[in-house]
């Protein structure tokens, strides 16, 4: 499963405050639509997918577009706001209490060859394999994803090629959000979750985004997979309340040795 | 004994050699220009030279003290003093809190560095604008500034990376003489500059680098005839074509 | 300036002869967030290197300060500087590797928080520390103890901290070291070029600016009789102390005090009247929405437009 999320994190490579609080919100929608109108979160993962989507549109158009020849320090302070807001906003709205979606299929299980697996979990990780896999056929095969991944490299040289660089970095930044908000809704059977979880996602992709060197595909999956096999073992061999202590101290040291990330080539 | 010189300068880019093998030195008291296309590894021997990048090979000395490992705040106070190609004034801060920092590399009390800053101010043209943020000044002013940055630090040899870049014809004039005022003043200078005209009219020597090597060195009048300089500003084909 | 200074401290003084109570408990937050971002502004404003983690060095100081007169008996007055040197040892530490390590921009505020949060879960685990419950101290209304019967005592004492550090902001300010700062802001590889060691300068600014914050962890432990890792270790805590020099004008000597004054009463209010009806996000979100606010509309802060304008007003005949 883990795999599968950080496949995501790590194409979109957006890194943000606000990132793990958006993904929060995904939960919380597909929380509203399996109470409200029964509807499973396997499903729900789509309409969650498009409401983040807007939201993502939103921020990056009303907000992040306005300060974006500002000293980058104001963009960081900018998402910080917008993560304040998307945090608390879920507090006030649902509270403090750890919830967790119902669904069927997450309840069931199946041999898989020799092994016993959740189908929840198997449904979330091919989701999240074949979200990753339409994202990469979008960057890289269609014009809009060249574009994206253009003006990512350079936003001046996309400009005098005559790109419409604004209308590229709002999809961008809409589909990043969308990308985030399916992954909520698939893994809100699996995980609990509250609003003070939205920090905690957030720094997972941090590392992951860091380890995996920005945009990187083989950095981002390898990245993945060391991030997910060290929180998993941190789960195992220290107690509950540590376990982010892993994922703060991983931080901590790949931000010292791998600035840049593994694969990835050298930030700015 | 020269007062810079740099032995088997190399360094290394991913697959890019910025800089081949680059030896050369400086007298005291010259002008040395140094030229080359486009992408030649000019600018890459300047960050070099000043501390910003760091050899893979080579070295460098700078009034017999080698430069190499130092970083480039303690090279500008042995006396080394560089500007860069795209300006880079502090935008938010006025014209003479600009050049007081660099004063303050030479005078620790502020009032004193800021009368000197006034002082370099005065003497590359700004005067007037002293209390202007240097976001608000023009690109020939911002050249200045920068110029007057360095200048403020009290070298005994600058770097100059295209001074007169982006400048008319007449702002390059006015710059051309505050650079021939600054040496007669006794400051060495090595000097990156692409307009022909000028660096032909200040060097007492010319270098030419062509990808990261040095390919020519010699008086401007021998350099502006060399074959291999030719070829390497226009190609093959133009060889023996220029006039004589 | 300065008659407006001396005449503004004076009426300061002699407010709490007039004040309620209830009055008091929010000038003393006034001047203890006001202190607190005045300390962060030092490395945050003048050095704009982004903290994000500046509740670190609250917490150092504070659990330190509460430690050693709950365990040693030793009084806080001596203990708070060494509360504020343990703080200044992790800010050396945390700024040597960032700074060294040429972590700019997003990555060292990650790298701030990411130590905070180290610290929240360390102090959270540890029963020595009082684990998730965190300390608490008992009340003898011992002014030895740093303890007063009084509210007005921790008026003075939160205004002599802010008149401290922003004392100690203005002689930088005017020194070299300030200027250098300003370059760094500006632009560091400029800075490096004109004779600026912008390592050691970041670092010392670290020092001052954690030594300064951590000596606020112990007026925090001994003005609430308690600590809590969620509460002083936590990223609420580091916002309330970015917020106020942000909103204010950060790398500016009036900014922190400023956005203080504007920020801790919107603070208290908005916290007291959707507490009780159990909206407990509330003040959060209006600071997000503040700073969004000022990122957008206002991003040098309120003192310098504010300056401008009086400077314009004074001007017109």
């Amino acid at each position: 499963m883990a795999v599968g999320l950080t496949l995501i994190f790590g194409v979109m490579r957006v890194i943000n405050f606000a990132h793990g609080d958006m993904m929060v919100w995904g939960m919380y929608i597909a929380l509203l639509l399996s109470r409200r109108a029964g509807l499973d979160p396997y499903v729900g993962f789509v309409i969650s997918a498009v409401a983040l989507f807007a939201l993502g549109l939103a921020v990056q158009r009303g907000l992040v577009q306005r300060i974006v020849d500002a000293p980058h320090e104001m963009q960081i302070l900018l998402m910080l706001g917008v993560a304040l807001v998307l945090e608390n906003a879920a507090l006030m709205a649902f509270g403090p209490e750890p919830e967790r979606v119902r669904s069927p299929l997450a309840a069931s299980t199946i041999w898989l060859g020799p092994v016993f697996v959740d189908v929840g979990r198997l449904v979330t990780f091919g989701v999240a394999v074949l979200l990753t896999l339409l994202l990469w056929l979008f960057l890289f095969r269609t014009d809009l994803g060249r574009a994206i991944r253009a003006a990512a490299d350079n936003p001046y040289g996309a400009l005098v090629i005559g790109t419409d660089v604004r209308r590229v970095y709002a999809t961008a930044f809409g589909i990043g959000a969308a990308c985030v908000g399916a992954a909520g809704a698939l893994v809100s059977p699996l995980l609990p979750f509250q609003p003070a979880t939205g920090l905690s996602l957030s720094i997972t992709s941090f590392n992951i985004v860091i380890i995996g060197g920005m945009g990187s595909l083989l950095g981002a999956f390898i990245g993945g997979l060391l991030v997910s096999v060290a929180e998993s073992l941190g789960a195992v061999f220290l107690a509950p309340s540590l376990k982010e202590l892993v994922s703060f101290s991983l931080l901590i040291l790949i931000l010292l040795f791998r600035p840049a990330g593994l694969f990835g080539k050298r930030a700015p | 004994m020269s007062l810079l010189e740099a032995r088997g300068l190399s360094k290394r880019f991913g697959g890019l050699q910025a800089v081949h093998d680059l030896s050369f030195a400086l007298a005291e008291g010259e002008m040395l220009g140094l030229i080359g296309p486009n992408g030649a590894g000019k600018t890459t021997a300047f960050n070099l030279l000043s501390g910003f990048l760091r050899p893979d090979a080579g070295s460098v000395s700078f009034r017999g003290r080698p430069l190499v490992g130092l970083k480039p705040h303690a090279i500008c106070r042995l006396g080394l003093a560089r500007t860069f190609q795209l300006v880079r004034p502090f935008p938010r801060m006025s014209a003479l809190d600009n050049v007081k920092v660099g004063a303050l590399a030479r005078h620790a009390h502020p009032a004193a560095a800021a009368a000197r800053a006034a002082a370099v101010l005065e003497r590359v043209g700004l005067a007037g604008k002293q209390g202007v943020r240097a976001a608000g000044l023009t690109l020939a002013e911002r050249k200045r500034l920068e110029l007057a940055r360095a200048l403020a630090t009290e070298p005994t040899l600058l770097l100059l990376d295209e001074v007169m870049a982006g400048l008319n014809p007449a702002e390059t004039e006015t710059m051309v003489q505050l650079i021939g005022r600054i040496h007669a003043d006794g400051v060495s200078i090595l000097l990156i500059e692409h307009n022909m005209r000028a660096v032909m009219a200040l060097s007492h020597r010319i270098l030419v680098l062509s990808f990261g090597e040095r390919i020519a060195e010699g008086p401007p009048a021998a350099i502006a005839n060399h074959p291999k300089v030719i070829e390497a500003y226009l190609g093959e084909e133009y060889v023996g074509t220029a006039p004589a | 300036m300065r008659w407006g200074g001396l005449a503004a401290l004076l009426v300061l003084l002699a407010l709490p002869a007039v004040l309620s109570s209830y009055a008091v408990t929010i000038f003393i937050l006034i001047f203890f967030y006001a202190y607190l971002g005045q300390a962060w502004n030092i490395v945050g404003g003048y050095a704009g290197q982004l903290s994000a983690g500046h509740a670190a060095f609250v917490g150092v100081g504070g659990y330190t300060a509460a430690m050693l007169s709950n365990e040693l008996g030793l009084t806080p007055w001596v203990g708070m500087f060494a509360g504020a040197a343990l703080a200044a040892v992790l800010g050396g530490v945390i700024g040597y590797l960032g700074f060294r390590f040429g972590l700019r921009g997003f990555y060292f505020v990650l790298l701030t928080v990411a130590f905070a949060e180290v610290g929240r879960i360390a102090a959270s685990n540890i029963d020595a520390l009082g684990g998730a419950l965190g300390l608490y101290i008992t009340f003898t209304g011992d002014p030895r103890q740093f303890q007063f019967q009084d509210n007005r005592a921790y008026y003075y004492i939160a205004l002599a901290l802010l008149l401290l550090a922003t004392g100690v902001a203005w002689a930088i300010e005017r020194r070299r070291f300030g200027a250098y700062l300003a370059a760094i802001r500006e632009d560091e590889g400029a800075a490096e070029a004109l004779g600026v060691d912008t390592l050691r300068y970041k670092l010392l600014a670290m020092l001052v600016s954690s030594f300064l914050t951590g000596l606020g962890g112990t007026f925090y432990a001994f003005y609430l009789f308690s600590l809590q890792p969620n509460a002083v270790f936590g990223i609420p805590m580091s916002v309330e102390i970015i917020l106020r020099p942000i909103v204010g004008g950060a790398g500016t000597l009036l900014g922190p005090i400023l956005g203080s004054f504007i920020l801790t009463p919107l603070g208290e209010l908005s916290r007291f009247y959707f507490g009780q009806s159990g909206l407990y996000g509330a003040h959060l979100i209006a600071y997000g929405l503040l700073l969004i606010g000022v990122v957008l509309f206002l991003p040098e802060g309120a003192y310098p437009r504010l300056a401008r304008a009086l400077a314009r007003r004074r001007a017109r005949p």
